[in-house]
């Protein structure tokens, strides 16, 4: 197991600690200010609350790294595949450029995070997708991460997680970003049928390619609260159809009631609700 | 008529518990003054007089009760349909809660709608993981509302099929627990393909390789209670009744005529006795006296051994077993 993943990629053992997250350090030092309700709350409020307001419950996005540790055991795993370098396939103006400020501003390679390790003692393959970068649209890396982290999970019979969090098609790479629809519902669809088991988890926003392929294959669904969570973005329905939208609409309550969420997951159950499906499906 | 039997005994019921409550509070006191001072001794004296009355007075209630009770011993069918229709009759979240653990419930068609008439997830069993689900009544009228009083739409037997082709990628045995007046009749249900929703179930059930227990625990009316019953084997309470259609649908169907309902009743077979007869039920599951609503703990033990003990018997067959053992038992009958 060790060896394999090292012939993977140069592996490394990634320790952090909830709380300790990267987060919110950028922002004012005692006091963070949310996003809806405007409302200042002590920063340790905001960590102890899993970055969900304490005032009014609106969830701020997370980073891939901060999702894993505090879903594994000990909050410790071993990413997988990091140094796949973002490309600029279509030659886009412009891209590779923004591509590098981005990686700059955030210190990541790409919108995707590949690790595994064991949550409530079950080895599990966990993708995570980063909405910090380029709102973690599908390039041909992301894709490329995403196949080779559901192959090695099918590989080893490892049950697999997927955190999505996705604008949808990262436009400067074109048909490439669109091919990787194929290839990840391709690499789902061997991954079922070696019978493995594959939890879907939606957090805001998860929206066209990314809902249109392996976001929406899992055995079960799961979701964030408030989440958007649509194939076609509202703004863009609204303007085609000349209606107003039903309340709610896209929203992770809504997909709910409309047969599409097994159960919507606060931030604070995330963990002790994979250790349960993980117990009654891991033999 | 069980409606009126059971009108009696409940009235009993109520003070027969009144008057327990009264007793025991009496008896809290007679305790604390036997260990306390004698000058309370004269009240202590007028309230064991008391106690001695309600003691008699309770028994004399009882054994009416039981008296009553004893005529619950020969049910009419239509008394069973009565039974079988009870609001307070235990339902699939009673089950699900009285027999399973770490329940993690799934919800959706994940294609168009989450149909409420449909519960159902992932639990242990006996400490073996299955997929449970059956047709889901209320004991209220709000809840019945929300449920839809059972009657499930194309999406809940999608739903259905869903958790079970799970169950069949998972290798988890199948546990169903059918109780419903039948198939929602709507306009929605047919544009959305009632009928081919329950064909399809029909079809892909009798193809499973993991062992399917179907339990019948109040009405089994038509292709929407057999839409999650094809099974390996098929239980019934001992009160509950499976069938064509309702027996007021027959009657209307055949004579025009609902009134004629326990006529329809006696003619159309559908106790569990009946259906043990001929071949479409394999055990019949004992109920406590005057129904299952009267004691969920007594029927939720005598379900769990029935239950395991079928199980057991199946987890025994290979996955081809299971699956020829399935379309054999259809393929008999009649
Ligand atoms: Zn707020």
């Amino acid at each position: 197991m060790e060896s394999l993943l090292n012939t993977i990629s140069k592996s490394f053992v990634m320790r952090s600690f909830p709380g300790e997250s990267q987060e919110i350090k950028n922002e004012e030092p005692e006091f963070v200010a949310c996003k809806k309700c405007k409302r200042r709350s002590l920063k340790r409020n905001w960590i102890d609350n899993y970055y969900v307001c304490p005032n009014c419950g609106k969830y701020r996005s997370i980073s891939a790294s901060y999702r894993m540790s505090l879903i594994f055991d000990s909050g410790i795993y071993k990413e997988f595949n990091a140094h796949i370098k973002a490309a600029d396939p279509m030659k886009f103006p412009d891209y590779a450029k923004k591509l590098e400020e981005k990686k700059k501003e955030t210190g990541l390679e790409e919108a995707a995070l590949s690790a595994v390790g064991k949550i409530g003692g079950y080895k599990t393959v966990v993708i995570a997708l980063d909405s910090r970068f380029f709102m973690g649209s599908m390039s041909s890396v992301v894709g490329e991460k995403v196949t080779r982290a559901i192959e090695y999970a099918t590989k080893k019979k490892l049950p697999l997680i997927i955190f999505s969090a996705s604008g949808g098609a990262r436009m400067q790479e074109g048909i490439y970003s669109l091919m990787q629809m194929a290839k990840t519902s391709a690499a789902i669809a061997e991954f079922h049928a070696a019978g493995g088991l594959y939890i879907s988890y939606l957090t805001h926003p998860t929206t066209g390619g990314v809902t249109a392929s392996f976001a929406s294959l899992g055995d079960i669904t799961l979701a964030e609260p408030g989440a958007l969570i649509g194939f076609a973005g509202p703004r863009v329905i609204e303007q085609t159809i000349h209606k107003k939208l039903p309340h709610g609409f896209q929203k992770s309550e809504y997909l709910e009631a409309h047969g599409f969420v097994d159960k919507i997951v606060p931030r604070s159950e995330m963990r002790e609700t994979l250790i349960q499906l993980l117990r009654l499906h891991v033999k | 008529m069980i409606d009126k039997i059971l009108e009696k005994v409940e009235k009993l019921d109520v003070q027969i518990k009144e008057l327990e409550s009264e007793t025991a509070q009496v008896t809290r006191g007679l305790v604390k003054a036997v260990g306390s001072a004698q000058e309370v001794l004269e009240d202590t004296e007028v309230e064991r007089e008391d106690w001695k009355a309600h003691n008699k007075e309770i028994s004399k209630l009882k054994s009416m009760r039981e008296y009553f009770l004893a005529e619950c011993e020969h049910l009419t069918p239509e008394d069973r349909v009565f039974l079988a229709r009870h609001s307070m009759r235990p339902h699939v979240d009673d089950f699900i809660e009285g027999l399973f653990t770490d329940f993690f419930e799934q919800k959706g068609d994940h294609l168009f709608d989450e149909d409420l008439s449909i519960y159902g997830g992932i639990a242990f069993f006996h400490g073996i993981p299955v997929t449970v689900l059956g047709h889901r009544k209320g004991h209220t009228m709000e809840d019945n509302m929300k449920y839809n009083f059972g009657m499930p739409c194309p999406e809940g037997y999608r739903k259905a099929l869903r958790l079970m082709k799970q169950a069949e990628k998972f290798k988890r045995p199948i546990i169903t627990f059918i109780d419903t007046p039948g198939a929602y009749p709507g306009v929605e249900a047919e544009e959305h393909g009632q009928g081919e929703a329950i064909a399809v179930n029909l079809a892909k059930m009798s193809q499973f390789h993991v062992p399917v227990i179907s339990v019948i625990t109040g009405e089994g009316n038509s292709g929407g209670a057999l839409a999650i019953g094809v099974a390996n084997r098929v239980l019934m309470l001992e009160n509950a009744v499976y069938s064509i259609l309702s027996p007021e649908g027959f009657a209307s169907i055949l004579w025009k005529d609902a009134q004629r309902k326990k006529e329809a009743c006696e003619l159309m077979k559908l106790t569990a006795g009946d259906l043990k007869e001929a071949g479409v039920c394999e055990e019949v599951i004992k109920e406590p006296i005057g129904g299952a609503q009267r004691n969920y703990k007594a029927v939720m033990r005598e379900m769990d051994a029935t239950i395991w003990k079928h199980l057991q018997e199946l987890m025994k067959m290979s996955p081809n077993e299971l699956k020829n053992d399935r379309q054999s038992k259809y393929r008999k009958i009649g």
